[in-house]
């Protein structure tokens, strides 16, 4: 039982994702470059970053969307490979559930609420036909879409921006799974609605039991909602470890900077806003060093030269910079 | 179907709803057809003379004053209160010629243009959605498809075949002018592709067929009923030329081959004007009327073209403020 309970349900180790350039398949971009991470059980991992970082592919790829490159992914212990091939890749597919980040595209718009509702319950074989309606009913008024029998008969383009995202996580949570991607579900949201959306989310995590990847490029909502934090840039994991730790005491420059960037009136010790304008690289299968060189205002000559090693600077805190 | 709580106590009671939605479905269906015409002038004048044109060929049996084959008068009588639309020259009533040609040239031009759609929907979204090498074979057959000259090739083999009846007709119009609607509707589907509610329908697991039939094709809706309007067009133009070529069945009754026989009797030299014109002025109506309904639809599926009250409007709200500010 305890090792059950210590078994990570999701875990990525040594990941890398290179995708072609252009029609020749010669040249390539190297998206993600060893990335590791564990997902636990009722737990949520935030994976933060500025666009580009390869948050969005990571999501992708534990959703199957895209094939990885290298690298070992365990469900639930097993190689998913292996998972995938014992219980089907449907089985898979109802266990790690994801949800978009454009509220506007991820529904139908020309389908009704209810058959976006319906589709999963059916695919999966949740309910039997004559139960399907009631559950439909009942997953949105669990996400706080009431009347649901109302709400059930719209389009999406009747619902508000939150409301839809509410939808598409009823969508999520109708097939019960274990694992919930929420691929930036907040950053297209009015700021006035975003902390419902990420209550809903904590509720269905703490009462459910339900693992999150919550990408999202806002490091603030990453420490409220998620008890680990792994910040990404250009493919690579610079810091991570306890949310609190990455967040209230960060070491990376990089961190740092995403840090000053979030608007705190209530801040008093001014940090100073470090950092090089320099051009972001495009990160090739060759490229070497520390990938945030040509931004950092603390580069090293070994900088250049190769990828700094991993470092626990405390307990469950993890960085790879060789200044700290 | 149990209770639903709505907003704490109050239910709704378990059979009321569904029969009040029939209604409700029937009524926002019939107010959703109306806001098509509401304010659209070109489709509302296309849609009044389509429905009439429908409504003179499904009721030509009644409406026909003759029978459209048989000799009911002399050669070339005038318009009169006895002969609508005068007589050819054989003798046959023009205005019951032209009923009964309605049905086989309409007949045609729908059938033609119903099965060249069905073409396009399934080479046009087979290709987008499947990709790959799926997408190059089938996009190397539309190109070969759509490079064929279309009516010199029809006018080969209609004259290969000899004076074809109006099925060959429809069959050869139906199977050589899908390509340009397959086309559109592929690169329609390229970018339906990569939305998100096809990925996310494709990661929760839904088969491939559904996501076609269900997820895209149903956003299609308007393109596919361009294509076939316009391909409806198309194919009644090209009946009426090969029939006017003669190539057609001339001892059939279609608007073409009244052409032919207009054309044969030599009707505007001998002043029989009426022969020539009534099935000439039936296309031009018909084409008309299609290609105005066609045009309303692109303003729907493309709002920027949209014309209209919008731009009187702001037309307007310009004029006010140029003489505000003095300009004019």
């Amino acid at each position: 039982m305890m090792n059950e309970l210590n078994t990570p349900v999701l875990k990525a180790s040594g990941l890398i994702k290179d995708f072609p350039i252009g029609s020749g398949n010669k040249a390539s971009m190297r998206a993600l470059n060893d990335i590791s991470f564990e997902l636990h059980k009722g737990q949520a991992l935030a994976i933060v970053g500025e666009s580009g970082s390869g948050k969005s592919t990571s999501a992708r790829i534990l959703s199957r969307i895209f094939e990885e490159t290298a690298g070992l992914i365990e469900y639930k212990g097993i190689k998913l490979k292996d998972f995938i091939k014992k219980f089907g890749r449907l089985e898979y597919a109802r266990q790690v559930q994801m949800v978009f980040q454009d509220p506007f595209g991820s529904l139908n718009p020309v389908h009704t609420i209810y058959h976006h509702i319906a589709r999963p319950l059916l695919i999966h074989k949740r309910t039997d036909k004559q139960g399907v309606e009631q559950a439909v009913y009942d997953l949105l008024e669990l996400v706080g879409l009431s009347p649901a029998y109302e709400t059930s008969l719209k389009y999406p383009h009747q619902l508000s921006g939150g409301q839809r995202q509410r939808v598409a996580i009823a969508r999520a949570i109708a097939v019960e799974p274990e694992v919930i991607l929420a691929d930036e579900p907040i950053s297209m949201l009015d700021v006035s609605v975003r902390l419902g959306i990420l209550n809903l989310m904590a509720e269905l995590k703490d009462k459910r039991g339900i693992s999150f990847m919550y990408i999202t490029h806002d490091i603030a909502t990453a420490r409220y909602f998620a008890e680990k934090t792994a910040v990404m840039y250009l493919g690579h994991m610079v810091e991570w470890g306890d949310s609190d730790a990455v967040t209230q005491t960060p070491q990376h420059p990089y961190t740092q900077l995403l840090l000053s960037a979030v608007a705190d009136s209530a801040r008093k010790d001014t940090v100073e806003f470090k950092a090089n304008t320099g051009e972001i690289p495009l990160w090739g299968k060759e490229s070497k060093g520390c990938p945030f060189v040509s931004r950092c205002h603390k580069v090293i000559e070994p900088c250049h030269q190769t990828m700094p090693a991993i470092k626990e600077i405390s307990s469950g805190h993890f960085i790879r910079c060789y200044q700290v | 179907m149990k209770q639903i709580p709505i907003h704490g106590d109050a239910l709704v009671s378990p059979d009321k709803p569904k029969a009040n939605l029939i209604y409700k479905n029937l009524g926002s269906k019939l107010k959703a057809f109306w806001s098509f015409f509401e304010g659209n002038p070109p489709a509302l004048i296309g849609g009044f003379l389509l429905t009439l044109i429908m409504t003179m060929a499904v009721l030509a049996p009644v409406l026909a004053s003759h029978d459209p084959d048989r000799r009911v008068a002399r050669s070339h009588v005038e318009p009169s209160a006895k002969h609508f639309l005068g007589s050819t020259r054989s003798g046959r009533d023009v205005y019951s010629q032209l009923l009964f040609g309605a049905q086989k040239t309409l007949s045609v031009a729908l059938a033609a243009g119903a099965i060249a759609v069905f073409i396009a929907i399934g080479v046009g979204v087979t290709a987008g959605y499947m990709g790959g090498r799926v997408d190059s074979y089938l996009n190397f057959l539309t190109n070969v498809f759509l490079v064929f000259p279309q009516l010199p090739l029809l006018i080969v083999l209609a004259a290969f075949l000899g004076q074809v009846s109006s099925l060959v007709i429809t069959l050869l119009l139906g199977l050589t002018s899908w390509p340009w609607v397959a086309r559109v509707i592929r690169s329609q589907t390229l970018s339906l592709r990569h939305k998100e509610f096809v990925i996310s329908a494709e990661v929760m697991g839904e088969s491939r067929w559904r996501i076609i039939l269900v997820e895209i094709l149903p956003n299609l809706v308007s393109i596919v009923f361009g294509g076939f309007l316009g391909t409806t067009i198309y194919a009644m133009g090209a009946e009426a030329g090969l029939g006017i070529l003669g190539l057609g069945d001339s001892t059939e009754v279609s608007w073409g081959s009244m052409l032919y026989w207009a054309q044969t009797s030599s009707s505007l030299f001998t002043g029989a004007w009426w022969e020539m014109l009534a099935p000439a002025m039936a296309l031009a109506l018909t084409g008309g009327a299609l290609a105005l309904i066609n045009m309303s639809i692109d303003q729907m599926s493309n709002p920027k073209l949209k014309t209209g009250k919008h731009m009187k409007l702001w037309k307007k709200l310009k004029r006010e403020a140029d003489q505000r500010r003095g300009l004019v």
